[in-house]
């Protein structure tokens, strides 16, 4: 008997019954996770999954791994901990746009900025589900919902964008309509030193139904997003005749074959270019095709080796030392 | 020359929030414990950093009580005020012993700093300082000129000032001037022109002291009978890191302290952060609610789980206080208590969050509470505080406060080889394995603690979180009457704590007159009192309470054993009202909330009063 054998995805799958609306997005989400984490051979023990509060923070319930669905927003301080404590740890974030963006905005920016190694998946589906249909930080500006009976006025996050902004070294984008594009992204964004943080356009059937429809559906996905990879010019459409090149500060649609554009004057796509990413992350559907893919990727340094290195050099000059020297140490004096 | 033996002296420093008064009085306090004294200090400082010079605003404040007897307090009325301006003469003037002796900054006394300090003439000239020996030193120009051949700034010989003020004290109070020599070579290690002015200036101060024979006989303190053993300075804060550390290492786990800066609580995380070989983690979290949430997830990962903070954040940490109460992991709080509500009194004390901790969440929470009494009491609460935690898996918050953290006093060293057991941490087991399948809220049926299982334990993987568990199993679980065993057990489980917590001592004797109840900080000042009124005959006693939830199962014994029960507190009745509910025996409270600890005298009058009146 191996020590690690090889698994398959009902090694992940735990024995709880799984209880998202029918149709909904996450179930595709779910079965990718624990497909690619069984393509990886990561085990079962080694992983822990960490969670907020919604819709998408039941997920760790049904991951057969370590697993905790702790409170609202706080996921990724919950995962600093996790982490920090055990970097040797295999660790996922689950949360959704309400999740991160709203109420746990602050501690989202600050996991991205530390770049503490751990895969962050984010269902974006652009509403509050489990509070029954309020207008979320995605939603578009207008967006009539229980709480906005007239149109919502807030303006919209980008959450490509905040990402970029505090310093993500690892941003992905993915759709709940293709399993095989979600698998291959995790386990892209599971190879990454860092935070990765993947951005899932997840359809909520009940509340915000279709909303992703026009870039994701199999029948119009193609010619509105476009499926980035590194070193590859961005071509998309479904006879793969479109592109975009770099007219000013902005990614331009053009034809190929038309005006004379051919592929050699579309944009090569490089993941290490934050200036690239930031355009790529400004892309909307229908004007533009969604980019999906990893918008970006770069090494940087990862805090908890860091830490662990720190230890380690201050162990090296000062060697290790037990309370009983401790107190002991200094200014003290006998009667 | 004569010496006049007396048996104890409080000095209080007092000047601009820059003018170097903490590190003063933390050099008198260290050579008069390295003499042998006993002692108590407090240290009351400004919650601006540099608030406008000269202004009463900024004053910052430093007081040492030291003694050939015991000491527990800092000090009722000082005996002497080291003023370094007008503002620090005004803050202080009212709470000086009178005919104590009053050292002023001469210098300092300008117009301008006279207005700023709200005087409209001169203070030095008027009728009220003849109320008090007086001794007016040109502090700041007789220190330039002392340093006239050093080659610094002006700015930086004006520096020195406080070291000449330290020295004439020093004369005063015949203190030993080399222990501060040494700190001051030590110190400025790399400036030997800094060695230079400081040790002159204290040498100046000192000299200038005996000359002018600002006292005809100085006075001597002679080293308190102190029990023997080794010794250390220790302020409240460094006293509860040093005691966590100590829990994790002898739990055998690590530390991982996640915290967010807040006053009084901050020099713990900075004391942690400098033991990085002791195998701790510091965590300087985006906020609050993250300090916990990370504390939570190290828990979580099988280290020892540690925020800490101060009234206003635990405020923010009360969703994640109840998430780890339904993990039902090791996780220590320490709640360095402030004056509230909201910011409230950031540097000043107060023992106010006692509900808040008890009850400030939502939901049947209950939580395993403990209160350190002195700075070096600190040390052994922190580790109380984590073995609960780590022994019956569930938070323990330990509550300390303002004055003890910031104050300090000798600490005898334990031996922590034999008087700190280890802590047994409750590892889960095949034994909790039943068809093949962990479950992770079997429990021990005499102490209902769960088993802790961490990532990487192969065949251990299971789900937590703040939803409602099923009975044993941990599954999400919404049905009516499992939430009412489950709300059960996590009460009874707290409750059990009793069984592995001291029981309750009482000064004096365990039936009389009146039983003082106190718990927290004010246990120097009370003790002082309830020590001299016990010695006196009274019939009184006094019950300090370090295990406030739960408390020890002979608590309700000892009140039953008085006629008349009092809680003295730095709140409105929190204690009180907690006693009368549990033991419904109509005690009454004394009560103070003005940022500042108990006195002795107010203590021993209000006793007097107590029994005049029975």
């Amino acid at each position: 008997m191996t020590e690690n054998p090889k698994l398959t995805k009902k090694d992940f799958v735990s024995n709880q019954e799984v209880k998202w609306c029918p149709g909904c997005g996450d179930y595709a989400i779910l079965s990718s996770v624990q497909l690619a984490m069984a393509q990886l051979g990561v085990q079962p023990h080694n992983v822990a999954v960490i969670s907020g509060i919604g819709c998408s923070s039941r997920f760790p319930y049904y991951v057969d791994s370590f697993g905790m669905h702790s409170i609202h927003g706080r996921a990724p301080a919950v995962t600093s901990g996790v982490k920090i404590a055990n970097p040797a740890l295999d660790v996922w974030m689950i949360t959704g746009d309400g999740d991160s963006l709203s109420i746990g905005g602050n501690h989202f920016i600050h996991i991205l900025r530390r770049n503490i190694d751990i895969n962050i998946v984010l269902f974006n589906n652009q509403i509050y589900g489990l509070t029954k249909g309020q207008y979320s930080p995605t939603s578009k500006q207008g967006t009539v919902t229980k709480s906005s009976p007239y149109g919502s006025l807030d303006r919209t996050f980008n959450p490509a964008e905040l990402a970029m902004g505090s310093g993500a070294t690892f941003y992905a984008r993915t759709m709940d309509t293709d399993p095989k594009h979600m698998i291959e992204t995790f386990k892209a964004a599971h190879a990454h030193k860092g935070t990765s943080l993947v951005e899932v356009l997840q359809n909520c059937v009940i509340f915000n139904d279709k909303v992703h429809e026009q870039y994701t559906a199999r029948a119009t996905r193609d010619d509105y997003s476009v499926r980035l990879e590194a070193g590859k010019p961005l071509v998309f459409g479904k006879d793969k005749n479109k592109g975009l090149i770099l007219k000013g500060f902005s990614l331009e649609v053009v034809t190929i074959g038309e005006d004379g554009i051919t592929e050699a004057d579309l944009v090569v796509h490089d993941p290490s270019s934050r200036a690239l990413a930031q355009m790529l992350a400004d892309l909307h559907a229908p004007e533009k095709p969604v980019a999906i893919g990893v918008l970006r990727q770069v090494e940087e340094e990862v805090y908890e080796t860091e830490l662990v290195k720190q230890m380690d050099s201050v162990v090296a000059k000062k060697g290790k030392m037990n309370i009983k020297e401790l107190i002991n140490s200094g200014e003290t004096w006998t009667v | 020359m004569n010496s006049t033996e007396i048996d104890y002296v409080t000095i209080r420093f007092s000047g601009d929030s820059g003018d170097g008064m903490q590190l003063t009085g933390t050099q008198f306090s260290n050579t008069s414990a390295m003499m042998g004294n006993d002692l108590s200090t407090f240290p009351d400082f400004p919650a601006e950093i540099r608030a406008p010079q000269g202004t009463i605003a900024g004053i910052s404040g430093f007081q040492v009580n030291f003694g050939a007897v015991d000491i527990f307090t800092h000090g009722d009325e000082p005996h002497a005020l080291v003023a370094m301006n007008p503002a620090a003469l005004k803050a202080n003037l009212a709470d000086i012993k009178l005919g104590g002796t009053i050292i002023v900054n001469n210098d300092a006394f300008t117009e301008l700093n006279l207005k700023k300090a709200g005087y409209t003439s001169d203070p030095l000239e008027s009728d009220e300082m003849t109320k008090y020996k007086l001794v007016k030193a040109n502090l700041t120009s007789q220190t330039i000129e002392a340093l006239k051949d050093i080659d610094i700034d002006k700015k930086s010989k004006s520096r020195c000032k406080n070291f000449y003020a330290l020295g004439m004290t020093y004369f005063i109070y015949t203190r030993d001037m080399k222990p501060t020599l040494k700190w001051i070579e030590q110190k400025f290690a790399k400036y030997p022109d800094l060695v230079k002015a400081n040790s002159i200036a204290l040498k100046t101060g000192y000299n200038f002291a005996e000359t002018i024979e600002v006292i005809n006989e100085p006075y001597i303190i002679k080293p308190a009978a102190i029990e023997p053993g080794t010794y250390r300075q220790i302020n409240g804060n460094t006293a509860t890191a040093w005691g966590l550390m100590c829990a994790a290492e002898k739990a055998e786990l690590e530390l991982f302290l996640g915290s967010y800066p807040i006053t009084p609580a901050t020099d713990i995380l900075h004391e942690l952060a400098k033991f990085k070989h002791l195998g701790v983690k510091t965590f300087q979290a985006e906020d609050e609610i993250a300090g916990i949430c990370s504390a939570i997830g190290a828990s979580f990962s099988g280290d020892l789980g540690l925020t800490t903070s101060s009234g206003p954040g635990i405020a923010l940490k009360g969703e994640a206080l109840n998430l780890a109460i339904m993990l039902e992991i090791p996780l220590v709080v320490v709640n360095v208590q402030r004056g509230g509500p909201s910011t409230g009194l950031p540097t000043k004390t107060e023992q106010s969050d006692l509900l808040q901790a008890l009850g400030g969440r939502n939901g049947d929470s209950p939580m395993i509470i403990v209160a350190a009494k002195s700075p070096s009491d600190s040390f052994h609460m922190a580790y109380e505080a984590a073995r609960l935690s780590i022994e019956h898996m569930t938070p323990c918050m330990l509550l300390t406060d303002g004055y003890i953290a910031n104050g300090s006093e000798p600490w005898k060293l334990p031996n922590t080889d034999t008087d700190y057991r280890k802590i047994k941490v409750q590892r889960a087991s095949e034994s909790e394995i039943v068809d093949g399948k962990y479950l992770p809220y079997l429990r021990d049926a005499k102490t209902l603690v769960r088993k802790w299982a961490i990532p990487g334990m192969k065949g251990f993987e299971h789900r937590v979180g703040g939803l409602e568990k099923q009975v044993d199993t941990g599954n999400v679980c919404y049905e009516p009457a499992n939430h009412e065993t489950m709300t059960h057990i996590r009460r009874d489980k707290v409750q059990n704590v009793q069984n592995n917590i001291p029981k309750q001592e009482v000064n004096g004797k365990e039936s009389g007159d009146i039983l003082l109840i106190t718990w927290g900080g004010t246990y120097g000042a009370c003790h002082s009192a309830m020590h001299t009124l016990i010695a006196e005959g009274k019939n009184v006693s006094h019950m300090h309470i370090s295990y406030i939830n739960p408390m020890p199962s002979n608590v309700g014994t000892i009140i039953n054993g008085f006629k008349k029960v009092i809680v003295a507190e730095l709140n409105c009745g929190q204690m009180k009202d907690v006693i009368n509910a549990r033991f419904n025996c109509n005690a009454s409270g004394y009560n103070k909330v003005q940022g500042l600890p108990f006195k002795i005298a107010e203590i021993k009058g209000m006793i007097n009063r107590e029994l005049e009146q029975l």
